[in-house]
């Protein structure tokens, strides 16, 4: 079985590793959705995935991951809002459908989410999305193409994946037509 | 940049306040709370903002944030934390508590107790922080983006509680400001809040997405102790000692059963089925059983119980099947309700009639609803164009037509319904349409039908269906659907055919004509109970003293909840009109659909055939009930819900009950002397009993089934800690220790096939046969007395239940999975083309799993035979790409993504 990323803070240490940031934040995780709580040093603690990791860019001083101007910020934000509310724990068959679906024609036009730079939306979602697209049929994979190709873009970015599985999207034939 | 805006959306709110608070310069245009202006996203979201760049958001957040970005306000983690807290938490229960007090109905309390906990959550940051807005000294995106969201359930401080001081006056402070205060005009209308209602109509119900469970495994199965009071266990003590005395007394309902004053009359009904097909396992849950499992709860709670069904006989398919058999089409319906009959008694369906819609009741009832339905001028009369097939020589009813869905381009969608998207077709609409028989295209013909004036009749209907649904148990479903519908608008809808088997209509100029069968259909419920008892009136028109509850698989419940309801209020006569409407999504065969054509799935007659018995097919349909969203029928899940519930879980606990009191106790239940932890678990047993109650009073008949299995729990935990086989051993006070804990357990046994009877009506006869429990036990109420006082005598104790054996299950599934393999040979064989192993491989199958690993292995021995031989290059390379496709066959059958292997420098 392909590795997927745990619930509540699993993905947040994940995020630390990537950004290069020192171990020593604490979490725990609230309720039973796991939602994540960070506790900071100074001050009161930080709670919700997107909230903690935003605050994690910024204590590593990657603030373009979380958009330069304006209109890339609003993207970001909206991306990894919907990275909390749609991509739920457990969506159902059908949610998960649409959302693949929603997001291949997005992606149409797109290199990342935030258009042609890749930001903390495409992180989160691709941890978002991992067990996801890991239990895709190969048909499935064709058929959703655009998020097929941003995925594997993205599962190839230094130091993103650590130790969750590659996900295979190429389809090589074993043997060619004889010449 | 342009926002787009719909009335009565609350977050439009949100997003005009922001624009107006941070001074963002947006022309606004208005589209409906449907309109799609996110061009990528399936469902509607609006409010939406195209920027000039071409960029569209989507999320209400975001576009706040942006307009604050603009102005140079830049997000820190508190308005972050604040943002998505909004939407992850307090959204949800803004929406949950606006349903309840908009398409509800609900006041006060009840709606205020929906975001209780996330206005306390708001008033405490707010004391602790000591600040006058939530993201410190000045107003944020964060105080913005909260108070739209409260706005629409709070309106003004006053509703809220005077203990949330500081969220008061944050709130009273928000409604003052300017922004907020024009956003509000702006999008309230003097319409006030109702403005919000037609729009929150217009959407599905409020579901909390991390609520749902997984579709088979519902809840973790786990006995969380639940902390008991001390005035609970000694309630349940002193029930307890009461004993069977305290049991009301079994009602025996009259015969026939009649509505009786004073009592509680129920009346259920089952989807009808249709004559000539033989129903599946999907429609065997879907209706008739649900119901069934409902009736004999009723009937276990005394309530005055009537539960009819019958078969639906008339339309062109009954006339189709006849032409196809050599038979009369009133011979074809009473050999095919001869089998409805045999399967449901099978099934141990406990009916009390089952009818058929092909009586002389029927011509009179369906003639007289007619007729008023013309004298009130609830019908309309217009030309219809109609599908004609000028081979067969007959007009094609709409399931006689298949064709290109004109809404989603569906290729197979059935004349009246598309199966892939749900819509209502009209047969012309459909594109290239075929007649289903012989495959030619028909023709358009007109002719004269007639129509009942929906529209005239829609106000009525909503007027009803609201008091309906603030009274009655309507599932989520029935009322998505229905809603939709109404939303959509109503339209006249013809109900006469061009057909001879059918209902005559009773009209000059139509007499040639036959009723249509959706107008007809449900007329037999009233048809049908008129042949069970000439006082059927009682039943059906008296809507003072009786509870209607229908039963259905949701494709049914528009034809429920707005046709046949308009049929019955235009007709004027008093009616029973549904007050519950039941509706399961639905069940799937090992992740495919049933299908009768392809040989796919159990249908009711093949079921008697597979050596499982009734009980177990009844049970596990049961447990995976789609109750709330689908669900698939699975041949191993089956047997380990067999093997783990029914016989470790279950059929243990009764058997070793039944066993300790004949082999310690001579066939007698012994003293009992009830110390504090035996109180405890007869507390816990009752809340479980209680709750059965509660879920089964709301027709969640799926729930109910699990607290049965976690009072069963309960009792292997109790015998497992006790040990009474090691303590009848010992000395007195462990001999009497073992009496105690056997008498709780045999009586834990009893109350456990009451429960048990409205799901396994079989087993639990059985259970009451092996214990004596008397008749008299069958009745149901919220405390679980001692119905075996020490003494009873018990008789002879079998187990319960037979174990699966897996080789049994997998040639079951082989012969009913037929049409299956061949569709997974369809679909891999644009992947894998079928390799010198042969046929097509179906993931997961392990019998085909071991054979290809196998053959992998003698490949493998034979290519090295030939490399080790010095073979010829081309031989080597043959055989080497045999084994490679083997490999990626094994891969697929073991459920694997075949990996592309290392092409070690060999790419051309």
């Amino acid at each position: 079985m392909a590795a997927a990323v745990g619930p509540g803070p699993e993905e947040l240490i994940l995020l630390e590793k990537l950004l290069g940031l020192k171990k020593g934040n604490k979490y725990g995780a609230l309720e039973e959705r796991k939602i994540p709580v960070l506790q900071t040093n100074n001050g009161p603690s930080l709670t919700g995935l997107t909230t903690i990791a935003t605050h994690l860019v910024k204590q590593a001083k990657k603030e373009q991951l979380l958009g330069s101007t304006a209109e890339e910020k609003a993207i970001v934000q909206q991306w990894l809002e919907y990275r909390v509310t749609q991509i739920a724990g457990h969506s159902n068959k059908e949610d998960i459908r649409i959302i693949l679906k929603d997001l291949n024609l997005y992606l149409e036009d797109k290199v990342y989410l935030a258009r042609n730079n890749f930001t903390l939306a495409d992180i989160l979602m691709y941890y978002g999305l991992h067990h996801i697209i890991a239990e895709l049929t190969v048909q499935e994979k064709e058929k959703y193409l655009n998020v097929s190709r941003w995925f594997n873009h993205i599962q190839h970015y230094p130091g993103i994946r650590q130790h969750l599985s590659n996900i295979v999207f190429m389809k090589n034939r074993l043997y060619t037509n004889p010449h | 940049m342009r926002l787009f805006l719909s009335e009565g959306s609350a977050q439009g709110l949100k997003v005009l306040a922001a624009a107006e608070a941070s001074g963002a310069r947006v022309r606004l245009e208005r589209v409906p709370p449907d309109g799609h202006v996110v061009p990528f996203l399936t469902h509607p979201r609006v409010p939406a903002l195209h920027l000039d760049s071409g960029t569209v958001l989507f999320s209400p957040n975001a576009i706040c944030q942006y307009f604050f970005l603009l102005a140079g306000k830049e997000p820190n983690d508190l308005t972050n934390q604040w943002l998505e807290w909004e939407t992850t938490e307090l959204q949800p229960a803004v929406s949950t508590a606006l349903y309840c007090h908009l398409v509800q109905g609900k006041k006060g309390e009840e709606v205020l107790g929906a975001i209780r906990k996330t206005l306390t959550y708001i008033d405490q940051s707010l004391t602790s922080k000591a600040t006058p807005y939530l993201a410190g000294e000045a107003e944020s995106v964060a105080d913005i983006v909260l108070w739209a969201a409260l706005f629409p359930v709070l309106r003004d401080e006053s509703c809220l509680p005077d203990e949330l001081h500081a969220l008061r006056s944050w709130f009273q402070t928000m409604n003052l400001s300017e922004p907020c205060r024009s956003a509000a005009v702006s999008v309230l209308t003097p319409k006030g809040v109702q403005a919000f209602k037609l729009y929150l109509q217009k959407q599905p119900g409020p579901t909390l997405h991390w609520e749902k469970p997984a579709a088979n495994e519902p809840e973790e199965e786990e006995l969380a102790e639940r902390s008991l009071s001390e005035e609970e266990i000694a309630a349940a003590a002193e029930a307890w000692a009461r004993g069977p005395a305290a049991l009301p007394e079994r009602w025996q309902p009259p015969s026939p059963v009649l509505p009786v004053e004073g009592r509680r009359n129920v009346l259920i009904t089952s989807a009808l089925p249709y004559v000539n097909n033989v129903p599946h396992l999907g429609n065997i849950i879907g209706c008739v059983l649900s119901a069934d499992v409902f009736a004999r709860y009723c009937r276990l709670q005394n309530w005055n119980t009537l539960y009819v069904c019958g078969t639906d006989e008339y339309g062109t398919a009954t006339e189709t099947k006849a032409l196809e058999e050599g038979l009369t089409p009133q011979q074809i319906c009473d050999k095919y309700n001869a089998i409805h009959i045999q399967i449901y008694r099978w099934f141990d369906i406990s009916f009390d009639y089952f009818g058929r819609t092909t009586t002389a009741h029927q011509t009179a009832i369906a003639q007289d609803i007619f007729q008023r339905l013309l004298e009130r001028n609830m019908l309309l009369t217009d030309t219809v164009d109609q599908l004609r097939c000028e081979r067969c020589q007959r007009f094609l009813a709409d399931r006689f037509v298949e064709g290109i869905c004109p809404f989603c381009n569906y290729e197979e969608a059935r004349g009246d319904q598309c199966d892939k998207c749900g819509k209502l077709i009209s047969a012309v609409e459909l594109k290239k349409p075929q007649c289903k028989v012989c495959k030619d295209s028909p023709v358009v013909k007109s002719s004269q039908h007639l129509f009942l004036d929906l529209p005239q009749l829609e106000e009525r209907l909503e007027k009803w269906l609201e008091q309906s649904w603030a009274t009655g148990n309507w599932t989520t479903n029935s009322r998505f659907i229905t809603r939709s519908w109404i939303r959509d608008g109503l339209k006249p809808r013809c109900i006469t055919r061009d057909l001879k088997w059918g209902t005559p209509v009773p009209l000059d100029g139509f007499r040639d004509k036959v009723f249509y069968v959706w107008f007809d259909a449900p007329i037999g419920y009233l048809s049908i109970t008129a042949n069970y008892t000439d006082q059927w009136e009682r039943w059906w028109k008296n809507p003072q003293q009786v509870q209607l509850y229908n039963f259905m698989a949701k494709d049914n419940v528009p034809f429920h909840s707005v046709i046949f309801p308009c049929t019955l209020l235009g007709a004027e006569d008093n009616y029973t009109l549904v007050n519950h409407l039941v509706a399961t999504e639905y069940l799937n065969y090992e992740d495919g659909k049933f299908s009768k054509s392809r040989g796919v799935g159990v249908f009711g007659d093949m079921a008697q055939d597979t050596g499982i018995p009734a009980d177990i097919w009844r049970f596990y349909l049961l447990f995976l009930r789609p109750e709330g969203q689908d669900s698939a029928f699975s041949w191993t899940d089956l047997m380990l819900k067999n093997n783990s519930e029914l016989l470790n879980n279950l059929g243990n606990f009764v058997n070793r009950a039944g066993m300790f009191v004949c082999k310690f106790f001579g066939g007698r239940v012994p003293p009992m002397e009830l110390g504090a932890d035996d109180k405890r678990l007869l507390a816990h047993v009752t809340l479980e009993l209680r709750q059965y109650n509660q879920l089964l009073e709301k027709v969640r008949i799926r729930d109910a089934l699990r607290c049965i299995l976690s009072i069963s729990r309960y009792g292997n935990q109790y015998i497992q800690v006790n040990e009474p086989w090691k303590r009848i051993k010992g000395h007195d006070a462990d001999r009497t220790r073992a009496g105690t804990v056997t008498g709780v357990a045999v009586n834990i046994a009893a109350l456990i096939s009451v429960m048990l009877q409205p799901y396994m009506p079989g087993i639990s006869a059985t259970i009451q046969r092996q214990l004596c429990v008397p008749q008299a036990c069958n009745v149901l109420t919220d405390t679980f007395l001692c119905l075996l006082p020490p003494g009873h005598q018990i008789g002879t104790v079998t187990p319960l239940f037979q174990k699966l054996e897996n080789e049994h299950i997998e040639a079951l599934r082989k012969r009913f999975g037929g049409g299956q393999a061949q569709a997974a040979c369809v679909a891999s064989a644009n992947v894998t083309p079928s390799g010198p192993g042969g046929g097509a491989v179906l993931a997961g199958d392990p019998q085909k799993v071991k054979e290809l690993a196998e053959e992998v292995a003698e490949q493998a021995d034979h290519v090295r035979q030939l490399k080790a031989s010095k073979a010829e290059k081309g031989q080597i390379d043959g055989e080497v790409a045999k084994l490679l496709e083997l490999k990626k066959q094994l891969a697929v059958a073991e459920g694997k993504t075949p990996e592309p292997p290392a092409l070690k420098g060999k790419r051309k």
